[in-house]
């Protein structure tokens, strides 16, 4: 796979334990006191939405419904609500994703912010649906910083699959 | 949709088709969903999970609280010397009223055993350091580093030092849940100091509380105590909850619209103290059954029951 859909470089395959460190740094990043400040993204929908387009095979609806129990215990939130949006998320991100890697990254970020805001919509539903409290707009600017981050998600996540530009035959390992 | 290979050729295994797994999770997400909502009955499933995530999230909290130390740290001697001298000027002046009180609880108990109404029940607990709010945007709680290992039980109140803070809704091994009492649809019964009369107030999710039924034309002013009216299994009596700071009379409405802040330091950092258990109270009166053979006391109950 390439980087880029123009791109010539080839990308080695994916290591399984670095998506599952990116996974579970996703959710630290998540528990971390800044989560509590107006427009953090959802790391872990991120990251998630990041794989599910890019590895479908490996990282999908699974990986959505374990991590979205995790953050429903960690965020204090009724049990369930993550994990709904996170599933739905995962199955769009990779039903979606051969037609979205075909697009230059800032076109490709513009495709994922309709779902990464459905994941906080849906979940703002869910509650208000139950008698939950208006969490004010603040709570859906996360998305849109997250659809920002999407570039540089990219290039950081795809780092350890990049080959040296300058290959040495004779390099004894 | 062409991504996912709906429909894989036979002779490879690929388990079941991405539509059939979405249905199952979205069916499992919402059981769950519903049934923690409406039934409580995931707690164990709950804690479960917490035992890995709680340690982690304590890590994750650590650079917070490390800065907010350092930050303390380096506050300077000459704020401390003057945050010193203060407590001392406040414990000065409370010292006339306190040094009195062990005999005033006395003469209280004395009293009351010659009135014959029962003694007044003493409130202890423990101190709880609240280590982060809980990052669910659509409610108020927080969490605080006691748990089961403390003896700390779903139900019982927290307080701070100026008044009511919220009570424990969950509880896992190592650490609490609170619920402010600003949280949406958290309810204290309260009474108001200065007359006496009995409500309840909500939290409204906004940071601040409403005293709902009471009439457009009750005696409430801008500025009355609110204070716990022990009315329940929960909190004793005589804790301060809140201050009316609005009141809008409508006449459309048969009730008026009450709204008061917390007292407590409701949304601040730092620690509470959580109160222990009640002493179980006497059984309630048997209702609809005996109505029949009414004495003094139940007539009189039946009368107020219209005004309600």
């Amino acid at each position: 796979m390439q980087p880029t859909f123009s791109s010539s470089r080839i990308l080695l395959p994916v290591r399984p334990w670095f998506i599952f460190l990116s996974l579970i740094g996703a959710a630290v990043l998540n528990f971390l006191p800044t989560a509590h400040w107006p427009g953090m993204p959802d790391w872990v929908a991120l990251v998630l939405c990041f794989w599910s387009v890019r590895e479908f095979r490996r990282v999908g609806m699974g990986w959505g419904f374990v991590l979205g129990l995790l953050m429903d215990v960690a965020d204090g939130a009724v049990l369930g609500q993550h994990c709904f949006a996170y599933v739905l998320l995962a199955y769009t991100a990779s039903s979606l994703s051969r037609r979205i890697l075909w697009f230059p990254l800032a076109q490709q970020a513009l495709q994922i912010m309709p779902l990464l805001i459905g994941t906080q919509i849906i979940q703002a539903l869910m509650r208000l649906a139950v008698g939950a409290d208006f969490p004010g707009w603040g709570y859906f600017i996360g998305p849109f910083v997250a659809t920002l981050l999407w570039i540089p998600a990219t290039f950081v996540l795809l780092l350890p699959q990049y080959r040296p530009v300058e290959q040495d035959p004779n390099r004894p390992i | 949709m062409a991504g996912m290979d709906h429909a894989p050729p036979p002779f490879f295994k690929r388990g079941p088709a991405p539509l059939a797994l979405l249905t199952f999770y979205i069916a499992v997400s919402l059981a769950i969903f519903v049934v923690d909502l409406r039934f409580k009955s995931l707690e164990l499933l709950r804690q479960s999970i917490a035992l890995i995530v709680d340690p982690v999230q304590r890590v994750a909290q650590t650079p917070g609280s490390l800065v907010d130390y350092a930050g303390q740290y380096l506050q300077g001697m000459r704020s401390l010397q003057l945050e010193n001298e203060e407590l001392k000027h406040a414990k000065l002046t409370t010292a006339p009223d306190l040094q009195r009180l062990a005999q005033l609880e006395v003469e209280n108990t004395r009293l009351r055993k010659l009135l014959d109404v029962k003694e007044r029940e003493k409130a202890n607990g423990q101190v709880a350091q609240i280590m982060y709010t809980a990052r669910d945007p659509f409610s108020r709680k927080v969490i605080v580093d006691k748990g089961q290992q403390a003896d700390i039980a779903a139900g019982l109140p927290a307080i701070d030092e100026a008044g009511v803070v919220g009570q424990v809704t969950r509880v896992f091994p190592f650490s609490a849940e609170i619920t402010l009492i600003t949280d949406k649809d958290q309810v204290v019964p309260v009474q108001v100091v200065r007359t006496g009369q009995r409500s309840v107030v909500f939290g409204l999710g906004n940071g601040q509380l409403e005293l709902r039924y009471m009439p457009a034309n009750a005696d409430i002013q801008v500025g009355d105590l609110l204070v716990t009216s022990g009315l329940d299994d929960i909190y004793l009596p005589g804790f301060p909850v809140a201050k009316v700071v609005n009141i809008e009379r409508d006449s459309a409405y048969s009730f008026a619209r009450i709204f008061c802040v917390p007292i407590a330091g409701v949304e601040n950092f730092g620690e509470v103290m959580i109160l222990a258990q009640r002493q179980a109270r006497p059984e309630r009166p048997p209702e609809s059954g005996s109505r029949a053979a009414a004495n003094d006391g139940q007539r009189v109950k039946k009368k107020r029951m219209p005004k309600n």
